[in-house]
């Protein structure tokens, strides 16, 4: 314990010996790990953000269809449960935020118009949970009930259509005999999405009127249920399976939206490589800054030696003060990274590149996410590596022969 | 000069082991820059392209309005005729005139909207990769009349194949009911799920029958072959054009705004990367040359008292970093280019690139593209950085007192 104390004492006085180099490392690692932080934070920004209105999107966690609506996606295929006994196992199985909806494709005609879209019934109520709708509608009003006759549609899509909030539109889609099925709607409300595919894409109504319309009362395409958190899906899945035991397909989101889901994975990985990358960039300054240090100290070691100071406590010497630079300089470029972030906290402001965001699914104001677990890993990278690559040097310091060094110049 | 070449050579190789890993560091980045830097030329080249020649093409001739707003009566007046006008014009064939509306079709027991794409069975090819994308059946021929081609998706969606017969219903430019009875031809498959699902062909004058167009269409594509002739070509186009009021050009730029801000974005998060590692190499240097110097104190003082200017030894000092950093620069650019060239021939991917790169039409393995510009733009910014962070080791030596110097020790 005491040759301990010694070490650490020795070794931070000899990192002072010469200041400017000691400086000037850990300036180069305070900057290295200020990029490491910094840099995460927008990625992990960008890609929670990409992920949050993903989900929204689809919407849930955790969505269940027939096992063929995917890959046929017609009123054909719907789910074999009654809507009203799906509201009941839910209830009683305890979970909460879910939805049931008619999710059909469509065609939507103004006077002037037509469009290819996606009419979505909802229970407005309970949609609203998964994708708060309602406080998107920029003008007009959200839809009052499963009931509701009225239809809201995207601003983009109201500008296409060249019609307007109060006018009536038809929507054109088939029932499950392949007929025609089509309605007049009112269009009450008007929602704005971050994502103009989105919004020039999906019309909602409720879901009795639609369902009405499609003749296939009682029923519904898709059950969407949300979980507590995005990134953990797995209890809530195996809930909602247990409780549609029928023979649905129910799927995660990550399973649905492969291109989100790999994302998330991806920058995981991602992550891990810059911070290995820009340890070695550091990593040559580290090593020759102890190679220096060493070979200045040559006479010093062979005396110490001499005395008959233990190899392994030279080797700890040289390993100790490596990690004493790193760790100052992981504290300093840690908390500027921290202050960096901070002024952003209200969100970065992309909008001249919005329109290149939306094609990677992200919106334009970016809010950067420094969460503990990237510092530590950053940490821990660097402290891990730093110990190896110092081996090589401390180890050669503790292999001089005591006589030859103590009659260095 | 000379002598300062050769003391200038022979100081470099008084620390051999300090010289390498300062290199080290240089050839490290050199080499990530060169490939990420090619990386990126390659991607991007491919995402352009790919992008641009499923539909959009290199640049268009629409009415103003009709690529923000695409309604149906935002017309090309006379398309046909304007399009060999203009191929005359242009002294391109790759000229095809297209009118686009939106229907429902039926098959037996499926209904779907589509956009309908009327297009020159002879001229299309020209422009666009659909008609090479053909699985089953063939494309349009010059002389079809009911005849449509259709995607993948949207055959497995309708359930039909070669063969099977369509109605399509949807409304005329005039506002009237149009509808007609098509025989499916062809089938492709572009890869692109979304493009597959939503878009099928017409011939263009079937297509004007039934939607009642009189002649006009939406669009006048028209393809350069390479992207560096767009911006020629759209100025011709547009001198030609100059009497039609009623008629403008847009170039892909235009037509698909997100594609380039989508390039700009993934640039300026690759340049922070890149900045990071161009100022983790200069610290390196700065910390190498600063020890060079201090080391060499006495020696400066001596040379100082026999009358060197500081300016000559400041000069010294940056001809070491300059043959430093130029073999750096060479051995970085040589070592960048060689592994480089290895994922030009095999390509390079990662896990959960395949899902991410589908969503770019970008295939899942891509190939960096070697260019003058990629192999020596990032060894360039090492090389200059590296000389600025000498400045402080050099410009130091105007303060030195000769006396005080020689007695350092």
């Amino acid at each position: 314990m005491n040759v301990l104390r010694v070490v650490i004492m020795l070794a931070w006085r000899n990192l002072w010996r010469n200041h400017r180099r000691t400086l000037i490392m850990i300036g180069a690692v305070t900057v290295g790990v200020w990029a490491m932080v910094f840099m995460t934070a927008l990625m992990r920004g960008m890609v929670s953000d990409m992920m949050q209105d993903g989900v929204r999107n689809l919407p849930g966690h955790v969505q269940v269809h027939h096992p063929q609506f995917r890959d046929d996606p017609s009123v054909v295929n719907l789910i074999g449960i009654p809507d009203s006994d799906i509201a009941q196992r839910f209830d009683s199985a305890g979970i909460e935020r879910w939805s049931s909806r008619v999710n059909v494709p469509a065609v939507i005609s103004s006077e002037r118009e037509s469009r290819g879209v996606t009419l979505v019934g909802i229970d407005p109520g309970r949609d609203d949970a998964l994708t708060g709708l309602s406080s998107t509608i920029t003008s007009g009003r959200y839809l009052e009930g499963p009931d509701d006759t009225g239809l809201v549609v995207g601003a983009r899509l109201l500008d296409r259509l060249d019609t307007g909030l109060g006018k009536r539109v038809v929507l054109m889609s088939q029932d499950p005999d392949n007929e025609i099925a089509d309605r007049g709607f009112r269009i009450v409300g008007v929602y704005e999405a971050k994502l103009e595919a989105q919004e020039e894409g999906a019309v909602y109504a409720g879901k009795a009127t639609v369902t009405a319309m499609l003749g296939i009362p009682d029923r519904v395409t898709e059950i969407a249920v949300v979980g507590d958190d995005y990134r953990n899906v797995e209890s809530i899945f195996e809930q909602v399976a247990a409780t549609v035991n029928d023979d649905l397909e129910v799927l995660r989101w990550t399973e649905i939206a492969t291109y989100l889901g790999s994302m998330l994975n991806v920058m995981d990985g991602f992550v891990l490589v810059w911070f290995v990358v820009i340890f070695l960039a550091l990593s040559f300054g580290l090593v020759n800054t102890l190679v220096m240090a060493v070979f200045e100290r040559v006479r010093e070691i062979g005396l110490m030696l001499a005395l008959g100071m233990r190899p392994l406590v030279i080797v700890l010497q040289v390993i100790v003060e490596s990690l004493l630079l790193l760790v100052i300089g992981l504290a300093l470029g840690s908390l500027v990274g921290w202050l960096t972030v901070l002024p952003f906290e209200d969100g970065m402001d992309l909008s001249v590149v919005a329109e290149g965001m939306e094609m990677y699914g992200m919106s334009s104001v970016l809010y950067p996410e420094l969460t503990l677990d990237d510092v530590l890993l950053a940490n821990v990278v660097v402290l891990t590596l730093g110990f190896l690559a110092s081996l090589s040097p401390a180890w050669r310091a503790s292999r001089y022969e005591p006589m030859e060094a103590l009659r260095k110049v | 000069m000379s002598i300062t070449l050769r003391l200038a050579w022979r100081n470099l190789w008084r620390h051999p082991r300090r010289t390498w890993l300062t290199l080290g560091a240089m050839v490290f980045s050199n080499v990530l820059l060169v490939f990420m830097i090619s990386l990126q030329v390659g991607m991007y080249g491919l995402m352009i392209e790919n992008t641009l020649q499923v539909f959009t093409g290199s640049l268009q001739v629409q009415a103003p309005g009709y690529k923000d707003d695409g309604k149906m009566r935002q017309v090309v007046d006379n398309v046909v005729p304007l399009a060999s006008d203009l191929r005359k014009e242009l002294g391109i064939d790759a000229v095809s005139p297209r009118a686009l509306a939106f229907a429902l079709a039926s098959s037996d027991n499926r209904s779907f909207g589509m956009q309908l794409v009327g297009v020159d069975a002879d001229r299309e090819p020209l422009v666009s990769s659909v008609p090479g994308l053909i699985t089953d059946g063939r494309y349009l021929a010059a002389g079809d009349t009911e005849a449509i081609v259709i995607g993948r998706v949207m055959a497995r969606n309708l359930k039909v194949s070669v063969g099977d017969e369509l109605t399509l219903i949807g409304s005329g430019l005039d506002g009237s009911f149009a509808a007609a009875v098509v025989r499916i031809e062809g089938i492709f498959d572009s890869g692109v799920a979304d493009f597959d699902r939503g878009i099928a062909y017409l011939p263009l004058p079937f297509f004007q029958d039934m939607f009642y167009m009189e002649g006009a269409g939406h669009q006048i594509v028209v393809s350069t072959g390479t992207l560096s002739a767009v911006d020629d070509v759209a100025s011709e186009a547009r001198t030609f054009l100059a009497d039609e009021p009623s008629l403008v050009v847009h170039d892909w730029d235009a037509l698909q705004p997100g594609l380039k801000q989508a390039i700009q974005a993934d640039i300026s998060s690759a340049f922070f990367m890149y900045a990071i590692l161009v100022i983790l190499v200069a610290f390196s240097v700065l910390n190498t040359q600063l020890m060079s110097v201090l080391e060499r104190t006495r020696e400066f003082g001596v040379v100082m008292a026999l009358g060197v200017s500081p300016g000559n030894m400041g000069k010294l000092v940056l001809v070491e970093t300059g043959i430093m950093g130029l073999l750096g620069l060479a051995a970085g650019a040589l070592a960048g280019a060689a592994f480089t060239y290895w994922f030009t021939v095999y390509g390079f991917t990662y896990p959960g690139m395949e899902e991410m790169a589908a969503e770019f039409n970008l295939p899942a393995r891509v190939f960096p593209e070697v260019t003058p510009l990629s192999l020596l733009v990032g060894p360039l910014a090492v090389f200059v950085f590296t000389l600025v962070a000498a400045a402080y080791p050099a410009l130091r030596l105007h303060w030195l007192q000769p006396v005080q110097a020689m007695r350092a020790a």
